[in-house]
């Protein structure tokens, strides 16, 4: 629709360079980008490229953020990441103690560049109020999961064991299953998991990390209203 | 009579007739939203009617400063059309369809400053505002769009003409409301017109059902100040932080081969005065982006001319070849940049912008600097040292010997392009001459929207529209229509190719019945011109859907009452241009360019600014 068909994501079929083989004339001689005008003076040499906006290496971020309490912040926020290419591991949203802010936990990937854009990329957001990346601060974090788990008479004791080694909690037992819940960080729940696998896991629900930071320092009273 | 500005007539201050888009910095317009506020409270008001919804958005809108809207009725809007006549200060234009009113919002904000506004109904009325919210998205234009939507009790049911274009415009908005309850509507449009207008500009799009704009209600409206305190979310930083503007200070004083790079950030900021006091003091000189155009005189000695994919060679190697780039209100966007691994290596970056999701973006800076592109740059002239030109002679001298070498390719000042036929650079740099370069020239996307921004010659800011980062087709004729309404003191020239014209030339009734006097000027070339010129050069000429046949467009002009003139040889494009200028109110001229003429310099995408292609089926390029 637009007049611009270098946007259409197919690879060029041939570039200029290369079509000057079917006699058109005039036209760079060379595929490979040639070097920048050297400023004059002592002989220059050839500038190394131009470092891309961040390190490439890609770690588990934690952000938090503060937002309004609104209908649709949720799916502003999700839309958003959608939208600027960013992949959310985990996102745990709920009310905070004030009615008009709700308090989101988001985890993803990335390098800090990216996450840094990220998180401006929220604050452009109208109704966010306030966003931390706590990844490299001293926090507690914690996530809870329910695991439904196949437990039959001959097994049942052995996995009552391995909960309790574990420090879950059984909160329903029932003919064949037991359902367990487990809280930790999210590695201490990947090894329950893959412990409890062996016996057959029925279902599994995770809510997603909360973190906050260790310390008197409050992301809430930072927010200037 | 013809709208000609007289050149006898000093062109005076660069302000003047402007509006600003600041509330409470003592501008004219600042002024008038004042006196509206006062004058247009409900009270003031005698209806002899129950005040509803309806009234509460036009009181609304009044106290905004709000005097022209584009629209389209439909038939939940039908209750705001039912107390319209109530509000004659506040001026209705009928548009042919929802996308032009979008345009001509958008064209109506990027010359006076001020947020544009347009309206339209559910369903497809507000899908067919979509594209053009889009646009003022991607360019950062000040627009509010207001549509109705089905009854609250209708939401989520699939009723006739209902969508969820509260969903659909969500990621090209800076924010959106869905209002179900006519007391919210003094706030949400207060808050809606707050943030179009504050900090980065962008689109704000309000939905409001049926029921709302039918609703009784005492609501009252809210100060600036109750709006700023309901969005604790929403506080821009304007001004630039010390420590980093010491630091591009020092930076600029070490720098030898320095470049600033202006972008649409100054015009928004209204920092074109101030720009130009620290190109003068600095003897830095200045280069542009698309959207950049008007920010600097061009006939200023310091300015140097516009970057990017089909911008000047001379500006593409200052840039390649500076030890430092001050970038101000601009995004580094890939049209500007190329492959930004080899953009500009020698350069260090001093990044000015006012949102700071644009910094480190595209390309790592050494100095970021978040900040209105105004404040920053008055705070920064200071701390400068002063450096003369003749300290820059040697760094001047080259970059001028540049421009010479540049400026005489690509360029046909006899009008002739191969074989003699029309040429078009000739044809828009005619237009800027004719017109005293002081009209406002509003481009549509592709081939002529490059020539445009090359040749035409611009000396005011807010004189050059464009699409820049969606670049919409058809965008030129609408957003004409709302600027020649925004500033009535500038001629207006729509400059639009035979593709953009044949997507949105409804709006030529629309001219006519308005009676906005827009010259259009078609470059007629018969082809998908940019379309041809890639399939040509990067697609081996295998041409598809590059040839575009067109009707009769003098006949077509003339079918809406129209006055067309046609121009098919270099001698008849003065004669079409002035006899355009002559008549009184809308006139279209069909200029027949050279089919086959390429826009160059060119750089392929995925390339770098140094990797131009200037020439390609031979010497009369």
């Amino acid at each position: 629709m637009s007049g611009d068909p270098g946007s259409n994501g197919r690879t060029p079929r041939d570039t200029p360079a290369s079509a000057t083989s079917t006699a058109k004339a005039s036209s760079p001689s060379d595929d490979a980008p040639t070097i920048a005008e050297a400023p004059p003076g002592p002989a220059h040499t050839a500038p190394p490229p131009r470092a891309l906006p961040g390190s490439g290496e890609t770690r588990r971020h934690v952000l938090v953020a503060i937002v309004m309490n609104k209908p649709g912040v949720l799916n502003r926020v999700s839309s958003l990441m959608r939208a600027r290419n960013f992949n959310i591991d985990s996102l745990a949203v709920s009310k905070t103690d004030r009615e008009d802010t709700s308090r989101m936990t988001i985890t993803l990937h990335g390098d800090d560049v990216a996450v840094e854009q990220a998180a401006k990329q929220l604050y452009r957001l109208i109704d966010v109020l306030k966003v931390q990346d706590v990844t490299s601060d001293p926090t507690v974090e914690h996530e809870l999961a329910f695991v439904k788990i196949r437990a039959t008479d001959s097994n049942r004791d052995e996995v009552l064991r391995l909960v309790e080694l574990s420090r879950g909690r059984v909160v329903d037992l029932a003919d064949g299953s037991v359902i367990v819940e487990v809280t930790g960080t999210e590695s201490e729940i990947d090894t329950f998991v893959s412990l409890v696998r062996t016996y057959g896991i029925k279902e599994l629900v995770r809510t997603g990390a909360v973190v906050m930071a260790r310390g008197s320092g409050s992301i809430e009273e930072a927010i200037k209203r | 009579m013809t709208m000609k500005t007289d050149p006898a007539k000093p062109p005076g201050p660069a302000t003047a007739g402007r509006r600003s888009h600041v509330p409470g910095d003592g501008s004219a317009h600042a002024a008038a939203v004042e006196r509206a506020q006062k004058g247009m409270l409900h009270e003031a008001r005698d209806l002899k009617r129950t005040r509803i919804g309806a009234d509460v958005l036009c009181e609304a809108l009044l106290r905004q400063g709000v005097d022209v809207f584009f629209s389209y009725p439909g038939g939940v809007i039908l209750p705001l059309y039912d107390v319209l006549g109530d509000y004659p200060e506040l001026r209705h234009v009928l548009v042919r369809h929802e996308q032009g009113g979008a345009h001509a919002a958008d064209g109506y904000a990027r010359v006076t400053g001020t947020v544009g506004v347009c309206m339209g109904t559910s369903g497809p009325g507000a899908t067919n505002l979509v594209t053009g919210i889009g646009t003022a998205m991607l360019d950062s234009v000040p627009m509010v769009a207001i549509t109705g939507n089905v009854p609250s009790a209708l939401i989520g049911k699939d009723a006739f003409q209902e969508i969820d274009i509260n969903g659909i415009t969500l990621p090209m908005t800076k924010h959106n409301y869905l209002v179900r309850d006519a007391d919210e509507l003094p706030r949400v449009v207060a808050e809606a017109f707050h943030i179009a207008r504050t900090g980065r500009p962008g689109p704000v799009h309000i939905d409001i059902t049926k029921d709302a704009l039918q609703q009784e209600t005492r609501a009252e409206h809210p100060t600036h100040a109750e709006v700023i305190e309901g969005l604790p979310g929403f506080r821009p930083n304007l001004e630039g932080h010390g420590r980093q503007l010491k630091t591009a200070a020092t930076e600029i004083a070490n720098a030898k081969r320095p470049v600033i790079l202006a972008g649409h950030g100054v015009l928004h900021a209204q920092a074109w005065d101030d720009l130009r006091a620290f190109a003068e003091k600095t003897s830095i000189p200045v280069a542009w982006t698309l959207l950049g155009i008007g920010a600097m005189d061009e006939t200023h000695p310091l300015a140097y001319g516009y970057m990017g994919m089909h911008g000047w060679k001379h500006v593409n190697r200052a840039i390649q070849s500076a030890d430092l780039l001050i970038a101000i209100g601009m995004r580094f966007d890939d049209r500007v940049t190329g492959n930004v691994r080899t953009y500009a290596p020698y350069a260090r970056i001093v990044h000015v912008d006012i949102d700071p999701a644009e910094i480190g973006k595209n390309v790592a800076v050494e100095v970021p600097i978040v900040g209105d592109a105004k404040r920053v740059l008055q705070a920064l002239t200071p701390m400068v040292p002063e450096t003369k030109i003749e300290e820059r002679r040697e760094y001047l001298d080259q970059l001028a010997d540049w421009k010479r070498d540049s400026e005489a390719s690509s360029w046909h000042g006899s009008g002739a392009w191969r074989d003699g036929l029309l040429s078009a650079d000739y044809v828009v740099e005619r237009i800027g001459e004719l017109t005293d370069h002081r009209a406002t020239y509003v481009a549509d996307v592709g081939q002529n929207q490059m020539w445009l921004a090359r040749y035409t010659g611009f000396r005011e800011p807010n004189s050059h529209v464009s699409s820049g980062g969606l670049g919409t087709m058809g965008f030129s004729v609408p957003a004409a229509m709302g600027a020649a309404l925004g500033r009535p003191d500038r001629e207006t020239w729509a400059i639009t190719g035979d593709g953009g014209f044949q997507m949105t030339f409804q709006e030529l009734m629309t001219l006519v019945a308005d009676d906005i006097p827009v010259k259009i000027a078609l470059l007629d070339n018969k082809k998908l011109g940019m379309i041809r010129q890639w399939q040509e050069i990067i697609y081996a000429g295998n041409y598809h859907s590059a040839s575009l046949p067109g009707p009769d467009f003098a006949k077509l002009a003339d079918a809406f009452g129209i006055p067309a003139f046609r121009a098919r040889t270099p001698g008849e494009v003065d004669d079409a241009i002035r006899a355009a200028q002559a008549v009184n109110g809308p006139a279209l001229i069909w200029f027949e360019i050279a089919e086959e003429q390429n826009v160059f310099p060119m750089m392929p995408a995925g390339k770098g600014l140094s990797d131009l292609i200037e020439k390609w089926g031979g010497a009369d390029e």
